[in-house]
């Protein structure tokens, strides 16, 4: 009888005996993510599922990710299929008006401009002895586009999806922080007062119905492998676009992209196993992911310059940072930076083009980079 | 097997080209796309 009750009491302290000294700071950690997410505001759609999913895969005993846990069951359908992230690009397509970009197409090259970080990034990964998958997928980190970085993660370094997610998704939130430091260092005042001139509508609606298709055939050509995530992203915009679809289009920037969000978050939480993410490698990935994104505003402000001297000062090249993907955060954070130093310059319009040109040039990039991978014989 | 530089300046120098010349490419598409469908008011009101 007292066998039995001990047996049983040991039943009860089980979990805290198999507790690994890695589990509570990786539930620290999810305790921060939720802290950001809920108290900063820093991306809560994902901060929030990803720090609780941190916190009770690192649980010891429960075995969610364990074959039939129900983690594992929600990773494996959704993300080893890489089909989550690109249910979330539908979405983001869905959402997004490229307009902007249409209205001014050669903001199209700030947006690529504003991927330079991430080849850059590469290279570093690269002298720092990772594999070849794996310095690529760390140098999308530099897209700044978390779904873009699930996508290569998932098929090409899936022991590097957990740390290369939080640091896309961390540092798409610090955008606001990171960036204007960045962007002051490396313009004059007088290039920061640059007022640009105001643009009237000027896209009609064929061209902007035409615009996904067009992409999606001549990104698809160019980029085979990377068709999947330029074909999401196309459908979601030609949905939204047409108009004939109501429905799919609610339903893809709310239902869906809801959903989804809330797997997907979970999902890269329960990839945070203390025993699997707590090590150096980490670090250096969050490290490298932040070297990335500063490469990428730099690049693409200095790109600015070089438009702000070819058109004679009529360019103002903090547009330049808003080459990324976070969007339209960036563009915002461009916005408020060009006030403070005119309160006459309005830039929000020219940083959404740029700001939608880096979505459309992160998405490219990392096509581009697959399918130069797949020229290689790497993948 | 190609040596680590070699794999990473491929990659900088075709995939951040591959990457600019797409999209300019497609800048310029759409730009050629805005010339031969420009914005008319009253029939963007007509839908």
């Amino acid at each position: 009888m007292i066998d039995a009750i001990i047996s049983g009491a040991n039943g009860l302290i089980a979990g805290f005996a198999n507790l690994h000294w890695s589990n509570p700071v990786m539930m620290a950690i999810g305790c921060l993510l939720l802290y950001l997410g809920i108290k900063k505001g820093f991306e809560p759609l994902l901060l929030v599922p990803i720090g609780f999913g941190c916190i009770i895969v690192n649980i010891p005993l429960a075995g969610l990710m364990e074959k039939e846990g129900f983690l594992r069951t929600i990773y494996d359908a959704g993300v080893i299929t890489e089909l989550f992230p690109l249910f979330i690009f539908v979405g983001i397509g869905a959402m997004t008006d490229f307009a902007p970009v249409l209205e001014n197409p050669y903001t199209f090259l700030l947006g690529a401009a504003g991927q330079f970080g991430i080849f850059l990034t590469l290279l570093f990964a690269l002298a720092l002895g990772f594999k070849y998958n794996e310095a690529v997928t760390i140098g999308i980190i530099g897209a700044c586009d978390g779904p873009t970085v699930i996508y290569v993660a998932s098929q090409y370094a899936q022991n590097l999806l957990g740390p290369c997610s939080v640091a896309a998704y961390s540092y798409m939130s610090l955008v606001p922080v990171l960036q204007p430091p960045i962007m002051r260092a490396l313009t004059t005042k007088k290039e920061r007062e640059t007022i640009m001139k105001t643009h009237q509508k000027t896209v009609s609606k064929t061209t902007k119905l035409l615009f996904p298709i067009v992409i999606t055939i001549v990104g698809g050509l160019i980029a085979p492998k990377g068709l999947p995530l330029l074909a999401t992203i196309m459908l979601g915009n030609l949905m939204k676009e047409s108009g004939a679809v109501e429905r799919l289009t609610r339903a893809s920037q709310n239902e869906i992209a809801n959903i989804v969000t809330l797997l997907l978050g979970i999902s890269i939480g329960a990839t945070m196993d203390g025993k699997v993410f707590v090590q150096p490698t980490t670090i250096i990935i969050l490290i490298l992911g932040f070297i990335a994104i500063c490469l990428d505003t730099a690049c693409g402000v200095l790109f600015g310059k070089v438009l702000y001297y070819i058109t004679g000062g009529k360019v103002n090249p903090l547009i330049g940072a808003a080459g990324i993907s976070a969007f339209p955060m960036s563009a915002r954070v461009v916005q408020k930076e060009g006030q403070k130093y005119n309160k006459k310059s309005y830039l929000l319009m020219h940083a959404m083009g740029a700001n939608a040109g880096g979505q459309v040039g992160s998405v490219m990039a990392a096509a581009v980079m697959l399918s130069v991978l797949k020229g290689m014989g790497v993948i | 097997m190609m040596d680590r530089w070699t794999f990473g300046l491929t990659m900088l120098v075709v995939g951040m080209g591959g990457t600019l010349l797409t999209l300019m490419l497609l800048s310029v598409i759409m730009a050629l796309l805005k010339k031969v469908f420009p914005y008319n008011p009253d029939e963007e009101k007509k839908g």
